[in-house]
């Protein structure tokens, strides 16, 4: 009953970041919206699986937390180098 | 005992579900790029934290808790270094300090 609760806020809060990850003006509003949207799905796979009573989900929750940050961290890279194998040094040099 | 439990657990549930839609609502309805980072930390930080904690209080001594807490170390070292890139990231790309609107009313 209470995990079906927290489900409905979570369902609430991805629809929300979805608003701003579609609407966002930059890049940047997108891929903070992506990010909150991958903490959600955390949540989420942790509340269904309480609310099934399979916590194994708990092991995908993991998955898609350290795929996320990487996730983050590589479209950010992307858009300021606009190459995924840039070193990221002195662009004079 | 049991019961006093499960509503402390569930009063961590229901507070953390309501600290991830004050979150996104934050996330929708402020005005410029790092006012939202600061609303998208709240579901990172408060909203995930006191939910994963009703979670484990409903779980006890068992492996999912080790699980949860391994989910709240992820979450409590990964998502502020990604938002610090992000808000760096946006402040080398030059996105404004204001909101989008002010500075186009402006030129």
């Amino acid at each position: 009953m209470m995990f079906a609760a927290a489900a409905l806020a979570l369902l609430a809060a991805l629809a929300l970041a979805l608003v701003r990850a579609i609407a966002g003006p930059t890049v940047f509003d997108r891929a903070l919206a992506g990010n909150s949207v991958g903490t959600l799905a955390m949540l989420m796979l942790a509340v269904i699986g309480f609310l099934t009573g399979r916590p194994d989900f708990l092991d995908l929750a993991i998955l898609y937390g350290l795929l996320n940050i990487v996730g983050t961290v590589a479209v950010l890279k992307f858009f300021r180098y606009g190459d995924l194998g840039d070193p990221g040094g002195d662009p004079l040099r | 005992m049991r019961t006093a439990v499960d509503l402390l657990s569930w009063a961590l549930l229901l507070s953390g579900g309501a600290f991830c839609v004050i979150g996104a609502l934050g996330l929708v309805r402020l005005r410029e790029f790092y006012s939202r980072t600061h609303a998208a930390s709240v579901i990172d930080s408060a909203g995930a934290t006191l939910m994963l904690a009703g979670l484990m209080l409903q779980a006890g001594w068992s492996l999912p808790a080790l699980k949860l807490a391994i989910i709240v170390l992820l979450i409590f070292f990964s998502t502020p270094t990604a938002t610090h890139a992000l808000a760096g990231a946006a402040l080398v790309r030059g996105v404004p300090l204001e909101p989008e609107e002010e500075v186009a009313s402006r030129h």
